[in-house]
């Protein structure tokens, strides 16, 4: 064979491979959402990750999406539907969506899943996360300092794991500054329900919360804090500064697009594998809306300074020594908790009154 | 002049005529609301009835139509009865839940046995559940006179209350590290509603759901049990006349619509959902109603409308990822489907007089 044939046979392969390409041979990257695209929170967060990934990719990738999608049988049909549409990549962003995404994933061995916020991987299935409870310290570090009557509300969702950690790293860390403040918890049993999460908040300010803090997706409790008055409260999976700067003085941030533009990049080059990840606000995927001038001069900065620490790993929001609710000892003084114990977190610490539902 | 006149009899063509041209109505009035939206209405009114039956996918999605249409057809007959006699049981969303709960329980008690006796077990407890939920405002309104409508809707709630307890407390996967749910039923092989041929969708549940309709049929139409529930719906005087025990009637309608809701959740939580979560019931019990008022209270068009509902939702979620249609958009157009119905009902019991109206 002459060199000639070679670099022939090259061009014909690289002809091939760039009008494969031209031909339109795109990846294909569905999501299966929980809520409404609108819903400002949760939702809204992961549909502005997808649209990164359209603007990012171009025509090299289309994006497919159902919304409001229940968690069970339907979500299982929703993603078949996908993987049958030919989607190469699937992200089921919802907890719920767990056994779903494992027994699809078992029928299209070939399509990769990406499920949001569980445990359960496979081969084809990756499992993320992002480490919300750092957010929520600096939040327990701002509510602890703004709470006058030192009563803060707590609108929870689901006892998993996930809120209790939560609850847990606000408390803590709202503690530390107040050594007075209390946390009344209300469980609203869903992620996203206006007139639920709005009533909780009407139930909790009634009770003499004047921080409120929130698990659920939608902007109902900043309504309702607004319209008391004097209430804060923090934004949720999405910065909802549109309540800025008062009542809402600062914010978690899901950022999930560096997230999704790098594992379709992974798709595209074949290199995706089954990962685990779970990242925090060093990576990014964890942001902190701006903290705003309603908040002292003084605890911004001190918030800020406890942003950067976790941000660069010298601090560990659970960091020792903490006792579980019921005194006995979790953490010893300096000891960080480790990701095992947090991923499965069901106790309070110590402080907290009532109980998890059980 | 358009005006309306009563007809001296129901007339037998439009009541088999409406529910048609209300489907038709739909597709015209949703072919405007897409086009509206942007979107090639013949394309998605094509994707929406008719890709689940014939695409390239249809060998998915047609026993995707049995999955999802069985639990609103088995519910939808239940209630059928009820509505018939003018007993109006609008719990069965709560009787669902807790057939799915008592069943679900069983089942679970004996985890990890294995016994064929086990799903049978399983199904007695599901009928009993539901039956005696609804016997809860049976009982008041025969004992007490109490409305149950009002008391009926309001268990639903307590249900799902219970539901959520039992998700978090006593059912709780002692394995699933701390979160909620039961253990899956489905890869539990002696509880496990399985399809009885692999692939074709075709789980006892559905089984159950024909057979319902058949006993219905026939019960209807040859048995004096139902000439007695038609009675009651018609002229309670005159059923009373006849024999008709009214406080009977009512327990007896509450507890079967009850029983074939609480069969329908336990079909659903041991076989498509797998397992009790807190979210498990995601609203057939409402929509069975619908169900059976579009299939005007007739076992077999309880069964045609089961069908076209399972279809939009079915034909909705492809339309929705293939075409990127809100789900607003569909949910109108299934609202649409209800209000045409109701609107071109008035055919079936007036005529319509062109020209000079002039009062008889």
């Amino acid at each position: 064979m002459t060199m000639k044939t070679i670099l022939a046979g090259a061009t014909l392969a690289l002809g091939m491979a760039t009008g494969a390409f031209a031909d339109g041979h795109q990846t294909k990257v569905g999501f299966v959402y929980v809520g409404p695209v609108g819903d400002g929170g949760w939702t809204y967060e992961h549909d502005q990750g997808r649209l990164a990934v359209e603007e990012h990719f171009g025509d090299a990738v289309e994006t497919v999406f159902v919304e409001s999608v229940p968690e069970g049988p339907d979500a299982e049909r929703v993603m078949t539907q996908m993987a049958l549409g030919g989607a190469d990549l699937i992200f089921t962003t919802s907890f719920g969506y767990m056994d779903q995404t494992i027994n699809i994933a078992a029928k299209f061995p070939d399509v990769k899943f990406e499920h949001a916020t569980g445990y359960k991987q496979a081969d084809n299935v990756s499992v993320y996360s992002a480490r919300f409870y750092e957010g929520r310290a600096v939040q327990g570090h701002i509510a602890g300092h703004m709470t006058e009557s030192n009563i803060i509300g707590y609108i929870a969702s689901f006892p998993i794991p996930e809120v209790i950690r939560g609850i847990n790293a606000a408390y803590i860390h709202a503690r530390e500054v107040n050594p007075d403040v209390e946390f009344k918890i209300i469980w609203a049993y869903t992620w996203f329900d206006p007139a639920k999460e709005a009533e909780a908040a009407t139930v909790l300010i009634e009770q003499g919360a004047d921080v409120i803090l929130q698990h659920t997706d939608s902007t109902a409790p900043q309504a309702a804090a607004q319209a008391a008055g004097n209430v804060v409260t923090f934004g949720q999976a999405s910065d909802m500064a549109e309540f800025g700067p008062f009542p809402r003085v600062s914010s978690i941030i899901d950022n999930w697009a560096p997230y999704y533009i790098a594992r379709t990049q992974a798709v595209i080059d074949g290199t995706w594998e089954s990962t685990n990840t779970w990242d925090g606000i060093g990576p990014g995927m964890v942001g902190i809306g701006e903290i705003t001038d309603a908040v002292p001069a003084e605890v911004k900065a001190s918030a800020e300074a406890m942003v950067e620490a976790l941000r660069t790993g010298e601090y560990h929001a659970f960091t020792g020594p903490i006792n579980k609710q019921d005194g006995s000892a979790w953490l010893a003084d300096g000891e960080v908790a480790d990701d095992g114990t947090l991923a499965g977190m069901n106790f309070y610490v110590e402080g907290l009154t009532g109980d998890i539902p059980q | 002049m358009i005006a309306l006149e009563k007809r001296p009899q129901p007339s037998r063509f439009w009541t088999f005529a409406t529910p048609l041209l209300a489907v038709i109505l739909t597709m015209i009035c949703g072919g405007l609301l897409f086009a509206a939206l942007g979107k090639n209405p013949f394309e998605t009114i094509r994707t929406i009835f008719f890709d689940p039956l014939f695409s390239e996918f249809a060998w998915f999605y047609r026993p995707q139509l049995l999955i999802k249409g069985a639990p609103l057809v088995l519910i939808a007959i239940g209630l059928s009865f009820g509505f018939r006699a003018g007993i109006w049981n609008i719990g069965a969303e709560g009787q669902y839940i807790v057939g799915a709960i008592c069943g679900a329980a069983v089942g679970l008690a004996f985890y990890p046995t294995e016994s064929f006796i086990i799903f049978p077990l399983m199904i007695v407890a599901g009928a009993l559940g539901g039956l005696l939920w609804a016997m809860i405002p049976g009982v008041l309104r025969v004992k007490f006179g109490t409305n149950e409508i009002l008391v009926s809707l309001m268990l639903v709630y307590v249900a799902e209350q219970l539901l959520a307890s039992m998700a978090l407390g006593a059912l709780r996967n002692p394995d699933g590290m701390g979160f909620p749910g039961s253990r899956n039923l489905s890869q539990y092989p002696s509880a496990a509603n399985l399809e009885i041929i692999q692939g074709s969708g075709m789980h006892w549940g559905v089984l159950t759901a024909f057979i319902a309709v058949i006993f219905a049929y026939v019960a209807l139409s040859r048995h004096v049990f139902g000439f007695h529930v038609r009675l009651a719906g018609q002229s309670p005087r005159a059923a009373r006349f006849a024999g008709v025990n009214p406080a009977a009637l009512i327990l007896i309608c509450m507890g079967l619509s009850g029983a074939l809701a609480g069969l329908a959740g336990l079909f659903e939580v041991a076989g498509p959902a797998g397992q009790i979560s807190i979210d498990f019931n995601v609203g057939y019990g409402f929509t069975a109603i619908i169900v059976a008022f579009l299939g005007r209270l007739h076992p077999v068009g309880i069964l045609l409308a089961g069908g076209l509902m399972a279809l939009t939702y079915i034909g909705g979620e492809i339309a929705q990822s293939n075409l990127g249609l809100p789900l607003a958009a569909i949910q109108l157009m299934q609202g649409m489907l209800l209000f045409f119905l109701l609107a071109v009902d008035v055919l079936t019991n007036y005529r319509m007089r062109f020209g000079q109206g002039k009062p008889a």
